[in-house]
């Protein structure tokens, strides 16, 4: 192109001539282009009225377009267009959509909540969202929680009791698990025996002499074992003292071990050095009682319940 | 300046009008036909009644808020959206099967573009009249007439773009209702938005730019040509009959009969220019095939009539194939469907034609969906036994309230568990969900890889399904 208009004697120049002859050729802009250009002036216009655009003193021009929401004490807010704005709308328009789930919850027994295929599904689905919030960061996502940590909430033992009731205590007041630490009162050889006996009430392998010794060990006062975890070893809910008979472990990580000899050791280990970590706070307070209601439901289908 | 220059290095070729004459014919007969047809059914079809339980009584639904397509008697989900895909492959290959056996029909005579750009030439010429007098119309002077005929043809052009958007909305929710709606401005924003683009687009498409989205736009008539093959039938100018040795020459006098023109070696073709007037995209056939051409087949409605007036024989411009015409012994042409191309075509639009109606036809009025709950795979319980849990999906397809009976096999059917929820009844077009768990002793779950999951909808075990799923166990796999 430029080429031909170099040949060429009759190519546009602006008119201006410096030095006698230099002449600057006139290329104006395509019309196209020009016409692009004021659409978008015109648009920017446009813009700049209906949304927020330009500072002004302390604030900004708002724009006319508004955003205009019901916040969940029943205000009505509105503000000029931007994005917080709009979440608050999005959000408080799904909370109203829960509403009336959520009141029906609040309505209906536990049983009932169970039972109603459609408030299943909708458990299911809340329960989940309100579980990955506020719970999955200690019982893990699925509420198979941590060996040595955090109880797993999908199996069927219940350190405090599995019933709906049971579980919204623990819920609202939180659970705080305690054992003292034995190798205090105790010796070496006592503590072995000890680990040999809770070895060998779940049928796992285990030293039988050493065994009937720390039968006797469990039952006594020295020890004093059968305080809390009873007689028969089953545990007492109301201090959330396990069961030792099961073959569910906890805190001794157990099923990690392949050989006897390391299972005894690390139930030993929980003998010898006790526990003060079984600490669970308390979510009243913290959250709705129809959102603590959803999750005791949810954990109580997770394992089975009670 | 140079104004010639600047002209060539437009981006965009400036717009040469053209005014078709009207023609009658065969093939006119058979636009006409297709027209009316196409549509009857695109206008009407919204407001077709069909009766149904829950949703609106409109035939041919295609409803976005509710995640369905209702379509007469069948209601289409999301989870069919393989039929959509197979549709799209059957309307594809279809094109491909029908372009190589005769050209570009799909251009020429069932193309919305082509029906549109047709009805808005039959508006024109109504309201402007026969060609003459809309090339007079073109050149004349703004004045009260040209204003009141050309302002008219657009109002016109607009009213039929706003009733093509108006039932385009129509197809997406309740006709009847959105009529009313529209008028006493009450309609979704979204009904207004897209009627208007589509009257905009309809109007632009086919009252202004006609044969330019033929040309410039659409990508199907540009890679219809590469499936074009020698046998292919299309229409074509037969030259060696035309032109014979001195060319094509008016019918003077000394040149009027056969007998003349062929004893002074003229061609047949009295250059009228007929075919060229009628053509909707402006080129002339004799040039020969050419990438503009959508083979409408009304320069041959064109021709063989002006043959038949000086009683020459038809068929100077006819549906032929390149082969036929550069053979040195031409026949009849036909329909050569005998090729590789072609017969692959057919035998793929075949089979998957039968695919789409036997998916159709043999789809169960429910879907399923189990998956596994992964985290924990599997729980030890007290006693030892080893539990997994499931979640079962069951979406009711079917148009009434149903019950599902969820069973197991190759388990002890003792092991499922399915909570409070032994059977469970979903409403049409809803999903219901069921927590199963399974609880197998060590023994039975270290034996046990796989078991089966069985819904039965009840009073109906024939439609019953299965759905294998795994059980996960503390032991090693392999």
């Amino acid at each position: 192109m430029s080429e031909q208009k170099l040949q060429s004697q009759t190519v546009q120049t602006t008119g201006h001539a410096w030095d006698g002859d230099l002449q600057e050729y006139n290329n104006p802009l395509p019309v196209w282009w020009v016409y692009t250009f004021y659409a978008t002036v015109i648009f920017a216009l446009v813009y700049w009225t209906i949304y927020p655009s330009w500072p002004f003193g302390k604030g900004w021009i708002g724009g006319v377009s508004n955003i205009t929401y019901v916040n969940s004490e029943g205000e009505t807010k509105t503000h000029s267009w931007n994005t917080r704005a709009l979440l608050m709308e999005d959000m408080n328009q799904a909370a109203a959509a829960q509403k009336p789930y959520f009141d029906k919850v609040s309505a209906m027994s536990y049983e009932e909540v169970a039972r109603d295929p459609e408030m299943s599904g909708f458990i299911i689905s809340a329960g989940k969202a309100l579980f990955a919030e506020n719970c999955a960061g200690c019982h893990q996502a699925g509420g198979q929680g941590l060996i040595g940590f955090f109880p797993n909430l999908t199996d069927d033992d219940w350190l405090y009791g599995g019933s709906y009731e049971k579980i919204h205590e623990t819920l609202m007041i939180g659970r705080r698990g305690y054992m003292p630490a034995f190798n205090e009162v105790l010796d070496g050889e006592q503590i072995d025996q000890l680990a040999h006996y809770v070895a060998s009430l779940s049928g796992m392998e285990h030293e039988a002499g050493k065994a009937a010794a720390g039968d006797v060990l469990f039952h006594s006062e020295a020890a004093a074992c059968f305080y809390c975890h009873t007689g028969d070893a089953t545990g007492r809910k109301d201090m959330g003292a396990p069961n030792l008979t099961d073959n569910i472990w906890l805190w001794a990580d157990v099923p990690a071990a392949t050989v006897g000899e390391g299972k005894i050791a690390a139930i030993r280990s929980v003998i010898a050095g006790g526990l003060n970590k079984g600490v669970m706070p308390a979510w009243a307070g913290r959250m709705s009682p129809e959102h603590i209601k959803v999750l005791t439901v949810y954990v109580h289908e997770l394992g089975g319940g009670q | 300046m140079q104004k010639g220059l600047e002209d060539q290095l437009g981006l965009y070729q400036k717009r040469i009008p053209i005014f078709t004459r009207s023609v009658k014919g065969a093939f006119r007969r058979f636009k006409t036909a297709v027209l009316v047809l196409a549509y009857a059914i695109y206008f009407l079809l919204p407001w077709m009644p069909w009766s149904r339980l829950d949703a609106p009584a409109q035939a041919l639904l295609f409803d976005l808020p509710g995640r369905r397509f209702l379509i007469f008697g069948l209601t289409v989900y999301p989870q069919d959206v393989v039929w959509l895909a197979l549709l799209l492959f059957i309307a594809a290959i279809l094109l491909f099967f029908v372009t190589g056996l005769v050209g570009r029909a799909f251009c020429g005579y069932f193309c919305f573009q082509t029906l549109w750009t047709d009805f808005y030439i039959w508006i024109e010429h109504k309201v402007q009249g026969e060609r003459p007098a809309r090339v007079r119309l073109y050149r004349q002077p703004w004045n009260r007439e040209k204003l009141l005929k050309v302002g008219g043809t657009h109002a016109l052009w607009l009213l039929a773009s706003f009733w093509t958007g108006l039932t385009f909305v129509a197809y997406f929710t309740y006709a009847p209702q959105l009529v009313v709606d529209f008028f006493t401005g009450q309609a979704a924003s979204a009904a207004y938005i897209t009627t208007g683009i589509l009257t905009l687009s309809t109007y632009a498409a086919a009252g202004l730019m006609r044969e330019q989205i033929c040309t410039y736009i659409c990508p199907y008539g540009r890679f219809q040509s590469v499936m074009y093959e020698p046998e292919t039938l299309a229409v074509h100018y037969d030259a060696r009959r035309g032109e014979a040795v001195h060319g094509r020459a008016a019918a003077r006098a000394g040149q009027r009969t056969l007998a003349e023109r062929h004893e002074k070696g003229l061609g047949d073709c009295v250059d009228c220019g007929l075919c060229v007037q009628v053509c909707p995209v402006g080129i002339d056939i004799r040039d020969g095939l050419q990438y503009k051409c959508i083979s409408c087949g009304l320069c041959i409605d064109a021709c063989n009539t002006i043959m038949d007036s000086f009683e020459f024989p038809r068929g100077l411009i006819r549906y032929d194939s390149e082969k036929n015409l550069a053979s040195p012994t031409p026949t009849a042409p036909k329909v050569h469907w005998k090729r590789l191309k072609t017969v692959g075509y057919g035998v793929a639009l075949l089979l998957m034609s039968a695919y789409l109606v036997y998916s159709v036809s043999t789809r169960g009025s429910f879907d399923r969906a189990v998956t596994q709950i992964r985290q924990p795979l599997y729980v030890v319980l007290s006693n030892g036994d080893i539990r997994n849990r499931y979640q079962i999906r069951i979406t009711n397809k079917a148009a009434e309230d149903q019950t599902y009976v969820i069973s197991a096999r190759g388990i002890p059917a003792e092991a499922l568990d399915l909570g409070n929820f032994r059977e469970v009844t979903i409403k049409p077009g809803h999903s219901g969900l069921v927590q199963a768990s399974v609880r197998l002793p060590p023994r039975l779950a270290a034996q046990t890889q796989n078991f089966e999951l069985r819904i039965t909808p009840v009073g109906k075990p024939a439609e019953a399904r299965s759905e294998t799923v795994r059980f996960d166990n503390p032991s090693k796999r392999p």
